[in-house]
């Protein structure tokens, strides 16, 4: 399929407005010298992701992003920041040196040179069909209570086991006195 | 829509994130560049439950599975690194370097 082919089909002119913004507050997430920013440039990424799952008829999933990382995982991020008192406008304090950035940049672009050659060689071009129903949430409940019934008890077990972890560990000890820690 | 123009974004977003995770120092912003690569591989992994069609929405529900424990990881993640601050006086990675020689 040609690029004009592709450019002629609406919804992926969708695709490419919420792409791009998308790509570019990943990149200002990771390069930014302002914390609480790349905070909140996390938010847009993870928007953009709900939006692109949305697009792929993931209305679920979409929601689940929007409730669980945006509302809860980037208030724990910016209560971390806070707690930590992460610096700010110090960029030397925040990255590494620039000879690491270097060899980063030049890892993570094998990186996407690789998984996006295979991706592009491994895959038709083929139009992704349209799902018999619009919206499959219903039938995404009953599979998650049926099918996949044992892997979803662990993961409530998981999340038990890690909110038991994190009071123990940010708990402070009997001895400790009151504000001697921090 | 084709299924290689999802793959091709969730490849670059999780190459962004493996720069960040290389890249920063501070340890909060190592896990925001953690929760960056996560949600590439949801966007993967809902991309190839549409491309196949899957009768039991396997990717869907494998997403959920990703989401939830990457809640998970942030909060375990944090509490470490909050236990680390309070001791060290400082949560940049490259100074906790008790077990080099």
């Amino acid at each position: 399929m040609s690029l004009t082919d592709w450019l002629s089909t609406p919804e992926n002119w969708v695709f490419l407005v919420i792409a791009l913004p998308m790509l570019a507050a990943a990149v200002k997430l990771v390069t930014t010298t302002n914390v609480v920013h790349a905070a909140l440039y996390l938010v847009v990424t993870l928007a953009a992701s709900a939006a692109v799952l949305l697009l792929l008829g993931a209305e679920f999933v979409a929601w689940t992003v929007v409730l669980v990382s945006i509302g809860a995982v980037v208030v724990l991020f910016l209560f971390g920041i806070m707690i930590t008192r992460a610096p700010m406008g110090r960029e030397a304090t925040l990255s590494h040196p620039r000879s690491v950035k270097l060899a980063a940049a030049a890892v993570s672009f094998a990186l996407f040179a690789l998984i996006g050659g295979a991706a592009v060689d491994a895959f038709t071009s083929q139009p992704l069909t349209e799902p018999a129903d619009a919206t499959r949430t219903g039938a995404l409940g009953e599979v998650l209570f049926t099918r996949f019934v044992i892997p979803f008890e662990v993961v409530s077990v998981l999340l038990l086991a890690a909110l038991i972890g994190g009071i123990v560990l940010a708990r402070r000890d009997p001895g400790e006195t009151a504000g001697g820690g921090l | 829509m084709t299924v290689t123009q999802f793959v091709l974004l969730g490849a670059a977003l999780f190459s962004i994130g493996v720069y960040g995770v290389l890249t920063r120092r501070n340890a909060v912003l190592v896990l925001l560049s953690v929760e960056l690569m996560l949600a590439a591989v949801n966007v993967n992994l809902v991309a190839f439950d549409r491309h196949l069609a899957d009768q039991l929405a396997g990717g869907q529900v494998f997403a959920l599975f990703t989401i939830a424990v990457s809640a998970a990881e942030v909060g375990i993640g944090l509490a470490i690194v909050l236990l680390i601050f309070r001791n060290r006086r400082s949560a940049n990675v490259d100074e906790l370097d008790l077990l080099k020689l």
